[in-house]
């Protein structure tokens, strides 16, 4: 069964992936909004960057963010000139880590969403007496719930499966920064395939009932978060 | 704001994108319905959705009843939604997610919140409610609504707002004949019930000549014509009056039933027509259409003739047609009448303008 230190792991996990969640919607909304309105030439640059992650191993992310993020780094050097100290192997360095890793899963289907309002709406919206930040919360977020739902989902489940990035970055420190997905590993280091079957098993379950929700409840398509 | 002064529009527009340029120079009477007609690329579509701001031109003036929506010489740009109009998509273009009530009251909330002039009164929302027969369907969801009552909804939504304006882009061009029959009737009895001017798209004519009380006729993104429908109709200078439907639109009113024929007669500025029976209270107005292709020109009274309809009038213009035709247009009272016959009758008749003859009208329609 699993040990205290299991469920340390578990709730460790719970905590980044909903952090991570809640920022990534909080950035990736207006991002996502800009992206799917902005006739400007830096469109296709930023829909670019935050692609990257798709195709980017972990490790190479995990590198540069270790890089950046470190003493010696520009985001590190400004980190430790607020008085934060540095953020890699810290709880904090773990969740920027992962909002910047899980990202597309969220952005991308929020920028679908958006794109399938497309402009009618708000046209009506603005006939109708609606300043355009009304018509954003009173037609847009409502008419685009269902690609909030996925994209809190994917974006939720995408972070609690990360191990790459999360070891580059946040190390494997007890109850700090040691998630599920490194938990396992230590296990199955450790020759403890017991352990490694309920923590694997149970993630498993996990990510197939969040799929099945998708692709049953939402009836999201497959290829819906990969324009 | 009053009403009753400066009922006007007036609209001046620049814009150019890629091989299309919209130039606009219009000062169109702000009461009744004003009809923009054009074909597909004229430009009206876009010259409505720069009247409502849905589109800015780099140059423009845009002046309605008194106040300035738009400057461009001093930078002036209302955004739509600070104007007071209303808006009609080609599609409805209802708030999937919001019931119907919600669709009508979206507008509603916003200018009690911000009104630059204020919002219809509560009978006037239960008229425009009951005007437009979308009662029984308040609670329904946009999803479940045919698309004639969605455009009923979509009217009604941007009547309660009360605007100075009301805008219609082609409302009825998505719908099956029989959703028009449907519509058409509540846009007649809107302009009459509602004292709100209307700017109205389209590319039909049959909807011009039923609902347009002023014309702007559209071409390549100018404004070929502009002017009253009976007027502007009957212009000999313009292609509509050579057109094999060129017809003549007149307002008219019911005087008579003479039931034993079943006969209405009803009188215009001038004279009077028998018409086909209709079932309509006497003083009730209405519109009469006259094909030009159902005119023909006699220069004495006939004794003997089965055409009821015969009206003593004057040639003011003559035109010669395609195809061997001539194009008369006489004066029936105060009433300009288009007449298509052979060049050869014009010939043997010896037609010249100012000559008084009679016009054999063979058929009519009612348009509402």
């Amino acid at each position: 069964m699993l040990t205290s230190a299991d469920f340390a792991t578990l709730l460790l996990t719970f905590k980044v992936a909903s952090l991570a969640t809640i920022f990534m919607l909080l950035f990736g909304t207006p991002l996502a909004w800009w992206l799917e309105r902005t006739q400007s030439k830096w469109r296709g640059i930023i829909n670019a960057v935050v692609a990257l992650p798709l195709v980017l191993p972990p490790t190479v992310l995990g590198f540069y963010l270790l890089v950046l993020l470190g003493k010696n780094g520009i985001v590190g050097e400004f980190t430790t000139w607020l008085g934060i100290g540095t953020l890699p192997f810290t709880f904090a360095g773990l969740v920027v880590a992962s909002v910047l890793y899980s990202s597309p899963f969220v952005i991308q289907p929020l920028q679908n969403a958006f794109s399938a309002i497309g402009n009618q709406p708000l046209e009506a919206a603005a006939t109708l007496r609606a300043s355009p930040l009304d018509t954003f919360f009173s037609v847009v977020l409502p008419q685009a719930k269902s690609g909030f739902l996925t994209a809190t989902i994917l974006g939720f489940a995408h972070t609690v499966g990360e191990f790459g990035v999360v070891l580059m970055v946040g190390g494997n420190i007890p109850d700090k920064t040691r998630v599920v997905s490194v938990q396992i590993y230590n296990h199955v280091e450790a020759l403890e395939y017991t352990q490694a079957h309920w923590l694997a098993g149970g993630l498993l379950a996990f990510s197939f009932i969040v799929l099945l929700i998708l692709y049953t409840v939402l009836k999201t398509s497959p290829n819906a978060s990969l324009k | 704001m009053n009403r009753k002064l400066n009922k006007f529009i007036t609209a001046r527009f620049k814009l150019c994108y890629g091989e299309f340029e919209l130039s606009i120079n219009l000062r169109l009477p702000n009461s009744g319905i004003s009809v923009l007609f054009g074909h597909s690329g004229s430009g009206k579509t876009t010259l409505l959705r720069c009247i409502a701001g849905l589109q800015q031109a780099q140059e423009g003036y845009l002046e309605i009843n008194g106040s300035v929506w738009q400057d461009s010489d001093v930078g002036v740009f209302l955004p739509t939604h600070k104007r007071s109009l209303g808006y009609v998509f080609q599609d409805a273009n209802l708030f999937s997610h919001l019931t119907v009530r919600e669709n009508l009251n979206f507008g509603l909330k916003r200018l009690k919140a911000h009104p630059p002039r204020p919002p219809s009164k509560g009978g006037d929302f239960h008229h425009i409610v009951n005007l437009l027969g979308i009662k029984h369907l308040m609670e329904r969801m946009p999803e479940r609504l045919s698309g004639g009552e969605k455009q009923r909804v979509a009217i009604a939504r941007a009547l309660v707002l009360n605007p100075e304006i009301l805008l219609m882009d082609e409302p009825l061009a998505s719908l099956d004949s029989k959703r028009k029959q449907e519509i058409l009737p509540f846009l007649s009895r809107l302009n009459q019930e509602l004292n709100i001017p209307v700017l109205y798209v389209t590319h039909s004519q049959q909807e011009v000549a039923q609902l347009a009380d002023y014309l702007v006729l559209m071409e390549a993104g100018k404004v070929q014509a502009a002017g009253k429908l009976s007027e502007t109709l009957s212009r000999l200078d313009l292609p509509l009056s050579q057109e094999r439907d060129a017809s003549s639109v007149w307002n008219a009113m019911v005087v008579e039933h003479e039931t034993e024929f079943h006969l209405t007669r009803v009188a215009f500025e001038g004279g009077s027509l028998s018409l086909p029976a209709i079932e309509a209270k006497l003083g009730t107005p209405l519109r009469v259409q006259i094909y030009a292709r159902d005119v023909s020109i006699v220069l004495e009274t006939p004794h003997a003739t089965s055409i009821l309809n015969v009206l003593p009038a004057i040639i003011v213009g003559i035109s010669d047609g395609e195809n061997g035709q001539s194009i008369v247009r006489l004066e029936v009272g105060t009433q300009a009448l288009l007449a298509h016959i052979t060049r050869k009758s014009a010939l043997v008749l010896n037609l010249k303008i100012g000559k008084a003859v009679f016009v054999q009208i063979k058929s009519t329609s009612i348009l509402n």
